[in-house]
């Protein structure tokens, strides 16, 4: 499925990565794709948590080579 | 008994840089989570919700208290190691080296997402700080049993 919204998080601290989450996944519709990139290790148990609490589905989490992490939600609610 | 909702109701009686900084971290991430977040400030937090740059009190000990202590985010210092304001300096050049929002940014994005700030009036009149020494944003002044109300239907309280 494509990706509508991709959003760059490199730099951000806590709360930042789930404050702008929340923010601008408004921007796409029910069902639709946002992807991110950050640099906050905390973000490999901090956006998981938030999809739970949040009833949004997290799709894929990952760490990658050059110590950034991408994730991508699925906007459920 | 009330029903608990997914809410947060956190009571800031610090007034230290690192206190404050805590509560907003929490408080954005709350209502980042969709939770209703209701803050009251009393005593000491108070400074956390002063205008910067300015003085409070009205009589001798009021004017003397503001004059020591005075509030606003920039003027706070952090609860260990503050050293006459050094502590507050050197926490400040760190955080920004590190990129962590700085206070005033945090305090803003929580009024963004809807968290209500709620000032004491018991505080604010022992204290003699008027409702227009604290920012706009705050409710208007508010009692034991207001913050109660809150605090018994919500799912989370924290005392910071």
């Amino acid at each position: 499925m494509e990706v509508k919204l991709s959003l760059d998080f490199k730099g951000l601290l806590c709360p930042l990565p789930v404050v702008k989450l929340a923010q601008t996944i408004k921007q796409v519709e029910i069902g639709e794709l946002v992807e991110a990139v950050a640099t906050d290790p905390g973000v490999m148990a901090d956006i998981p948590a938030w999809t739970r609490s949040t009833g949004n589905e997290l799709v894929t989490l990952e760490k990658r080579d050059d110590k950034t992490f991408r994730f991508v939600v699925k906007r459920l609610k | 008994m009330t029903e608990k909702k997914d809410k947060l109701t956190l009571v800031v009686l610090s007034g230290d840089l690192d206190k404050v900084m805590a509560s907003f971290i929490i408080a954005t991430g709350a209502a980042a989570a969709g939770m209703e977040v209701v803050m009251f400030f009393t005593f000491w937090g108070l400074k956390a919700i002063q205008k910067d740059g300015i003085l409070t009190g009205k009589g001798l000990f009021g004017r003397m208290l503001g004059l020591m202590n005075r509030g606003g985010l920039n003027a706070i210092g952090p609860s260990r190691l503050n050293m006459g304001g050094l502590g507050r300096w050197m926490f400040k050049l760190m955080m920004k080296q590190k990129g962590v929002t700085p206070l005033p940014e945090l305090r803003r994005l929580a009024i963004d997402l809807g968290v209500k700030l709620m000032p004491c009036q018991m505080s604010m009149d022992v204290m003699e700080i008027d409702r227009s020494d604290l920012i706009p944003e705050c409710t208007e002044p508010v009692g034991v049993a207001t913050m109660l109300e809150h605090a018994r239907e919500s799912s989370i309280q924290y005392f910071i």
